[in-house]
């Protein structure tokens, strides 16, 4: 081949890959990624698809609106399949090569746990929607669900009521890993605080998918044949909770009898099981389905129009997905960027309208002001609210009812400076103990 | 005057012949005229003054009995079932007791129904209804007289909320109003709910309906509830003593707790008594919870049975490691899903036969599947231990993603039929329908694994082939074929396996992951080419899970199983029962 040929397929070449290198660049200006990390697999995938679906629907009605910053969302949907280190994974894979803006996901909080690193290190912004344990506060995350102040706390206040039963008997049935771990521990200690004897408490856990309740089931039977008001509080996940109800109402457990107040179990979970047997049975969170107000209404509506599906039901952690979206787009619309610096700074302090007819405000420790219900089952799977809050209620990160945590608070009001773990009594940024 | 005074009563007599007669209400005041002193008929008592003021004394009195209640049940109960409907749960507490207190018969249809959650407020003029769902609307009735009062919708209708709190009152109350009917049941149930609460209140009404009863059941209910109400009281010491011996020859846990609480408040020459009541009721608890544990090692070692039996053939007779057993399960779970469904769209009077037609759906299926995939994969495969296991473990794989594309990878519900579910009593055990039925399916199973492989031709074939490959060849069996119907018969027993596991447990893509393991467990423990090691493999697994439980937590009692069996493996590497002569070490 003679020299210019060469020098002008040579050139050829290069505008081509200049091209090819701009194109994606190009594309990536129009629209605006945001990252969806729910597993649609394994055990958790009976709670969690749904939240990948509500994110769906809530990206499709913000484009609707004309979607943010004169740009158009984009989901960009991964599974992690219930496996702990495959969310890291996943979620670096999100922010690093699909560059996404934001990343609204994890359920339980091992996800959560193994997902933090990759957030710090590549300094994006979590929202989790989901009931937790609390003992967390990073200035990456934004907690839109339930801190334990804001869910655990009440129920047990609650069955300790008249209103409630007056129990005197606890029994904690749990999953083995760290939010019900953790849970446990501020509720032993809340217990004990509250005068009950270590004899009146009785914990107990199994592992994830956990079919064979009997033995469980008949000790929280015989615990609660000592002729004191028992109650049980229940933090199992996933799809071990199905089981667990089946056994509770084949050994002839009736909620009038011994309650069981779970807080993992929502609408979804209850949706593909029989609830006659449950009825009375209680949950505690911040929104029910059943709730009356013009915007859970709308909200149910426009759901059930995009699934195409009357029966899907909405629940706590859909609605603490709205609430986090929607606090999002406030706070790019407000800082006029996506960087996460910028957004975090902006968010602090922002409110928007909750599905009950309240005020979700975003606090410094990056967690939400959430009213507290509390239903009980019926037998069409929906729960009724029994008992709420007069008010919404503040999150606390570090629950103030165990020692270590008197006087910490989280404030990320400048996200540069903040600090998840500040010690109000020394006026320092500590570290949290290890568990 | 009496005349004119009787004529202002509400009903004055009429005068027929002359002679002045009372009908209906005005007869009780004429009776009670001929109860008075120097009474007889009216003329007499007029004229003296005492005998008049008695009269009417007298009167006002048989007025405020007998009047009041009559009116109450026309006029007062409705407004007493519309208050149910007003305020909170507290305001919800009194409008209960103030129905109670009426005694009126309709009281305790109404409170099942509000307990029921059936009741509810018309917002347009607050009146409680009974509410039933008739399609997408509601039919209304009148809670008291149960006419039809229309149709209403959702929007129109509000439901009256009760709580955990108000519906163990509703039951107490019913209960104690129902001690006295006729029917069996309403008796039965009225006498349990006065034994839970065991209200001092009640002790009278207790002794009445306990003269009156003749069934042993509900009488036995009946003294065990007087004997629990007395220790409560302030009854003299042998009464109390008599109460005692009542509450600890029934034995059970009520009884425990029952005398736990008496323990309290009992005066101190009744506390050894009470305390030796308590000893020798824990003993025989504790016998009773042996019992208890062997019942859940059973199930238990049902369902590794089940899970095992169909591996332990395959590896038997073939000595393939098929890590796709677990697949098997979970396809004859998703037939039998599937299976329901077809039933409940296409012919809905068999549901309750569902599953009678999954089992051998189910069978026949994962039959198929095991037999495409011994013919398809593992038959190029033979020798070569390490690729087959690779081999099946891609197929779980590719079985569990179809499963998972086809049917998504949410659980799906499998209704149990109405005989497996509940549980009875059986002296001190309480068994689980469903439980009861895996137990007895399993052996079934077992049982025709067993005439299959030792009266048939093919399970003769089958033992040959175990025994010894090259021989059996040699005389003249297709090896070949009979590996093929070994994998399917294996496979299709796995698929039996997953029929009975959807009772128990989530129908899911990965659910056959749960039960590989313990099937290995089961099928290396026992030793493999004898159906009677399987057995004795998952019985003894079963027994100890289950013993091990109570006291080390379910996570941990897994650990140790798993420890014994690899320390069990060293000393014994072929299992309990291995068969000689295997041509295993190829």
């Amino acid at each position: 081949m003679t020299r210019l040929p060469r020098i002008a397929a040579g050139l050829a070449l290069g505008a081509a890959m200049t091209m090819g290198a701009f194109a994606p660049v190009f594309a990536a200006d129009d629209t605006i990624k945001v990252g969806v990390l729910h597993s649609l697999s394994g055990t958790m995938a009976i709670s969690e698809t749904t939240l990948k679906d509500t994110m769906l629907f809530l990206i499709d009605e913000q484009n609707k609106k004309g979607g943010l910053l004169g740009k158009k969302l984009e989901p960009v949907v991964v599974d992690p399949a219930s496996d702990w280190p495959l969310f890291a994974e996943k979620a670096r894979e999100l922010i690093a090569v699909d560059k996404v803006a934001a990343v609204f996901g994890c359920w339980t909080s091992s996800s959560r746990k193994s997902v933090l690193p990759v957030f710090k290190e590549l300094n994006s912004i979590l929202f989790y929607p989901v009931q937790y344990e609390g003992e967390e506060s990073e200035k990456n995350v934004i907690y839109t669900g339930a801190a334990p102040n804001q869910q655990a706390i009440p129920a047990v206040d609650y069955l300790m009521s008249p209103e409630g039963g007056s129990v005197k008997r606890w029994v904690l049935e749990a999953t083995d890993y760290v939010y019900p771990r953790t849970t446990n521990k501020i509720l032993e200690q809340y217990l004990k605080d509250k005068g009950v004897a270590p004899e009146d408490i009785k914990i107990n856990y199994t592992p994830f998918g956990f079919s064979d309740w009997q033995t469980e089931v008949a000790a929280i039977k015989d615990f609660g044949s000592a002729g004191k008001k028992t109650a049980v509080v229940s933090t199992i996940n996933g799809d071990a909770n199905v089981p667990f109800y089946k056994e509770l109402a084949n050994q002839g457990i009736k909620a009038e009898d011994i309650p069981v107040v779970a807080f993992s179990v929502g609408e979804e979970e209850l949706h593909g099981m029989d609830t006659t047997n449950l009825v009375g049975h209680l949950a505690a969170w911040n929104y029910f389905e059943s709730v009356d107000t013009p915007q859970n209404k709308a909200f149910i509506d426009g759901w059930h129009k995009f699934i195409k599906d009357d029966t899907r039901t909405t629940n706590d952690p859909m609605e603490a997905a709205y609430l986090g979206f929607n606090l999002w787009v406030e706070a790019v619309t407000k800082a006029g960027t996506t960087d996460t610096d910028a957004v975090l700074k902006a968010i602090v302090g922002l409110s928007y309208p909750n599905l009950t007819g309240g005020t979700a405000t975003v606090l410094p420790n990056h967690h939400l002001t959430k009213p507290v219900l509390i239903g009980e089952v019926q037998a069409d799977g929906q729960f009724d609210v029994v008992w709420k809050t007069p008010d919404v209620v503040p999150g606390q990160a570090w629950s103030p009812v165990l020692p270590e945590d008197k006087g910490i608070i989280g404030d990320w009001t400048d996200p540069i400076n903040g600090c998840g773990h500040f010690d109000t009594a020394t006026k320092t940024c500590t570290t949290a103990p290890s568990p | 005057m009496f005349d004119e005074l009787a004529h202002r009563l509400p009903n004055p007599p009429h005068k027929r012949d002359g002679v002045p007669r009372w009908t209906g209400n005005n007869r009780v005041k004429h009776t009670a005229q001929h109860l008075l002193p120097g009474g007889g008929d009216w003329e007499r008592g007029r004229r003296t003054l005492g005998g008049f003021v008695l009269l009417m004394a007298f009167l006002t009195a048989c007025l405020l009995i007998a009047v009041p209640p009559a009116m109450a049940q026309t006029a007062d109960l409705p407004a007493l079932v519309n208050a149910l409907g007003q305020g909170g749960f507290p305001e919800r507490e009194k409008a209960i007791d103030a129905l109670v207190a009426t005694s009126d018969v309709h009281v305790p249809a109404i409170l099942q129904a509000l307990s029921d959650g059936n009741l509810y407020t018309r917002k347009s003029d607050a009146l409680v209804v009974l509410a039933t769902k008739a399609g997408d609307a509601y039919a209304l009735k009148d809670p008291v007289s149960g006419s039809a009062l229309g149709t209403a919708t959702s929007d129109d209708i509000e439901k009256i909320k009760v709580n955990n709190g108000l519906r163990g009152k509703i039951r107490t109350e019913i209960g104690e109003m129902t001690l006295l009917s006729t029917d069996r049941a309403t008796r039965l149930s009225a006498a349990q709910s006065v034994l839970k609460t065991a209200d001092p209140a009640t002790l009278d009404l207790l002794k009445k309906a306990l003269a009156a009863e003749t069934d042993p059941q509900i009488k036995n209910v009946m003294e065990l509830a007087e004997a629990v109400i007395i220790l409560k009281t302030n009854a003299s010491i042998d009464e109390k003593r008599a109460a005692i011996a009542t509450v600890i020859s029934h034995g059970d846990r009520d009884a425990q707790t029952v005398l736990l609480a008496a323990l309290q408040t009992a005066p101190d020459e009744l506390k050894p008594v009470i305390e030796d009541g308590l000893a020798s009721i824990s003993r025989s608890l504790q016998l009773w919870d042996i019992a208890q544990n062997l019942i859940y090692g059973t199930s238990l070692a049902s369902v590794l049975l089940l899970a095992a039996i169909g591996l332990a053939i395959t590896f038997g007779v073939m000595g393939v490691i098929n890590m796709a057993h677990g697949e098997m399960v979970m396809l004859g779970a998703y037939v039998t899903f599937v299976v329901q469904n077809l039933i409940a769209t296409y012919v809905p009077g068999l549901a309750e036969y569902a599953m009678a037609f999954s089992i051998p759906a189910a069978f026949l299926f994962t039959a198929l599947v095991g037999v495409c995939i011994e013919r398809g994969v593992i038959r190029w495969l033979y020798g070569r231990p390490l690729e087959t296991l690779l081999a099946t473990w891609g197929i779980s794989l590719i079985l569990q993603q179809a499963v998972r594309t086809i049917f998504g990878a949410n659980n799906r519900l499998v209704a149990p039929p109405n005989w497996m579910t509940g549980a009875f009593e059986l002296g001190g055990l309480t068994i689980t329908w469903n439980r009861l039925w895996i137990v007895v399916f399993a052996v079934l199973v077992f049982t025709a694994l067993q005439l299959v492989l030792n009266r048939t031709p093919l399970g003769l074939q089958m033992r040959a082939v175990t025994q010894n490959r090259r021989m059996a060849s040699a005389m003249g069996i297709r090896t070949p074929f009979v590996d093929a119907m070994t994998f399917g018969l294996g496979s299709g027993v796995a698929g039996l396996a997953g029929v009975a596991l959807t009772q128990i447990d989530n129908v899911s893509p990965g659910m056959g992951q749960n039960y590989i393991i313990d099937s290995f467990m089961v099928v290396v423990f026992g030793g493999v080419g004898n159906l009677w090691g399987t057995l004795i493999g998952a019985v003894s697994l079963g027994m100890a899970n289950k013993f091990l439980e109570p006291y080390a937590g379910a996570v941990l009692a897994k650990i140790i199983i798993l420890v014994l069996i690899i320390l069990f493996i060293q000393r014994r590497p072929r299992g309990l029962f291995a068969l000689k002569g295997r041509a295993i070490e190829q």
